[in-house]
């Protein structure tokens, strides 16, 4: 039985890793190789970069970054952060990450995902979407594609630049056009969730999940382990992030995939 | 392309068909821990006096036998496989042995009787994550796996060989379908070994012994 994935995210800003409390006051929480190995040992079932930086001097950092994890870790690596072009794409899966992850560029250049997707085939391309619940429903973003734009259904709302900007784009919708246009993956993070440790925003996950037909991944809210065990069950996601409370040492990932094994569900133990 | 990383004493090499199929990296890494030299390549003489070869794969059936054909690798691959040297296809590089697959207009090598077929729908697809291979036969290269080993997938066709006795693994995603095949110097698995931790870790030191015995 395929088992639901555990993924430590490490979010990277100029070499180092850190995370955020909702995308402000960031703490430095150590070295990316040193941590990949630690969560690989661990039994992490996958790990997700993020170049926070995401600038061109970064890109080259990441790179190497990818190249010295994935000479000494083998499970599958994910990196995403300012990725724009499918020389990006190229680069980092030359480096040696398995999928890259498309935000911004994605939303801004949908023919990216495809091309992308064409080339290096949709397994290695994530979207990652950040939604937030819709407060009040403005007059259309102008570009906006109509079959995207918020209307009277909307609950959530896709934001790009690191959760910074709204773009008038309904989250759920744009999850099904990603996935036909190629993703293999989607990572969905709430931002009304993310770095409050409360949980996952569940109804955002299950409402993707249901709508498409490719693997989600859970990000945004996990504080304890019955966050992660709701995502997977009520929110209907296929694999679970988290960053916090790993980097912390809140909790450790054999203590989750204990907890969630007892709760019935099918888990992937360290060996 | 054709690089060379490790400097060896001796001269066998593994050569790692490089036909823009992704995830080589890994492959090379895997191989080299264990003391191989591991040369990416596709250059078809470098293949064809190689010692063993892996054959990786990721992507569209179509475009990469379109690829493989342009760069003159198909009839070298076959020769290869039936030359006896230790051979291992890894995901697409499993399904392209077999005859043809409806992913695509493409044949495949035709090394194999049989047919790669999509996954069941009601599934989601990719098949992504970590499942279960229960082993059916004994191959040099699986051995000392545990029976019931979490490997790593991503796909959503797989392999339906004619001669169910060369399947050595088998997993369960809608349908119970061949996720290891083993017959003679040749193994090959749907999964990723080189991204499947210390269990995936175990095929390619089992395959690197091959080599250095020159089976």
């Amino acid at each position: 039985m395929l088992t639901k994935r555990i993924i430590p995210c490490l979010d990277v800003d100029r070499g180092r890793v850190v995370k955020g409390v909702s995308f402000v006051d960031i703490r430095d929480a150590g070295d990316p190789a040193e941590l990949a190995a630690l969560y690989d040992r661990e039994g992490a079932d996958e790990l997700v970069f993020l170049d926070i930086t995401a600038s061109s001097d970064s890109r080259g950092i990441m790179i190497d970054i990818v190249k010295q994890v994935s000479e000494q870790v083998f499970i599958p690596l994910t990196v995403g952060g300012g990725v724009r072009s499918v020389e990006d794409v190229r680069g980092l899966l030359e480096a040696g990450a398995d999928k890259v992850s498309l935000n911004t560029a994605a939303v801004r250049n949908p023919s990216l995902v495809a091309e992308a997707s064409a080339h290096f085939g949709c397994q290695c391309i994530v979207v990652a979407l950040d939604a937030k619940r819709v407060e009040e429903r403005g007059a259309p973003s102008n570009g906006v594609d109509a079959s995207l734009a918020l209307d009277e259904g909307s609950t959530w709302e896709v934001y790009t630049h690191g959760g910074r900007r709204p773009t008038g784009i309904d989250a759920v919708r744009w999850a099904s056009r990603a996935v036909d246009l190629g993703a293999g993956e989607l990572l969905v993070t709430s931002m009304d969730t993310d770095g409050q440790q409360a949980g996952y925003d569940l109804d955002l996950l299950r409402a993707v999940s249901e709508a498409v037909t490719t693997p989600v991944i859970a990000s945004g809210g996990a504080g304890e382990m019955e966050h992660l065990y709701e995502a997977a069950t009520a929110g209907k996601a296929d694999a679970i992030l988290a960053a916090s409370i790993f980097h912390f040492g809140k909790i450790r990932i054999g203590e989750v995939k204990e907890y969630l094994a007892r709760r019935g569900l099918p888990v992937r133990m360290a060996n | 392309m054709c690089y060379d990383v490790r400097v060896s004493l001796n001269d066998k090499y593994v050569a790692i068909v490089d036909y823009q199929a992704g995830n080589l990296r890994s492959v090379q890494k895997a191989l080299e821990r264990f003391g191989a030299r591991a040369v990416v390549t596709s250059d078809r003489d470098r293949i064809g006096a190689a010692d063993a070869m892996v054959f990786p794969g990721q992507g569209a059936n179509d475009s990469s036998m379109r690829h493989l054909r342009a760069l003159g690798l198909v009839e070298p691959i076959r020769e290869f496989v039936h030359s006896g040297r230790p051979f291992m296809g890894v995901c697409l590089g499993l399904q392209l042995l077999l005859e043809g697959s409806d992913e695509g207009v493409e044949p495949g090598l035709g090394l194999l009787e049989g047919w790669v077929r999509r996954l069941p729908p009601g599934c989601k697809t990719p098949h992504m994550g970590w499942n279960r291979v229960s082993f059916r036969q004994d191959h040099p290269v699986f051995e000392g796996v545990r029976d019931g080993s979490y490997f790593y997938f991503v796909h959503s066709y797989y392999a339906d060989p004619e001669d169910k006795a060369l399947v050595a693994g088998e997993t369960t995603y809608g349908v119970e379908f061949c996720s290891a095949l083993g017959w003679g110097n040749v193994a090959a698995v749907q999964f990723h070994p080189e991204k499947s931790g210390e269990a995936g870790l175990t095929l390619y030191k089992n395959f690197v012994k091959l080599v250095e015995r020159g089976a």
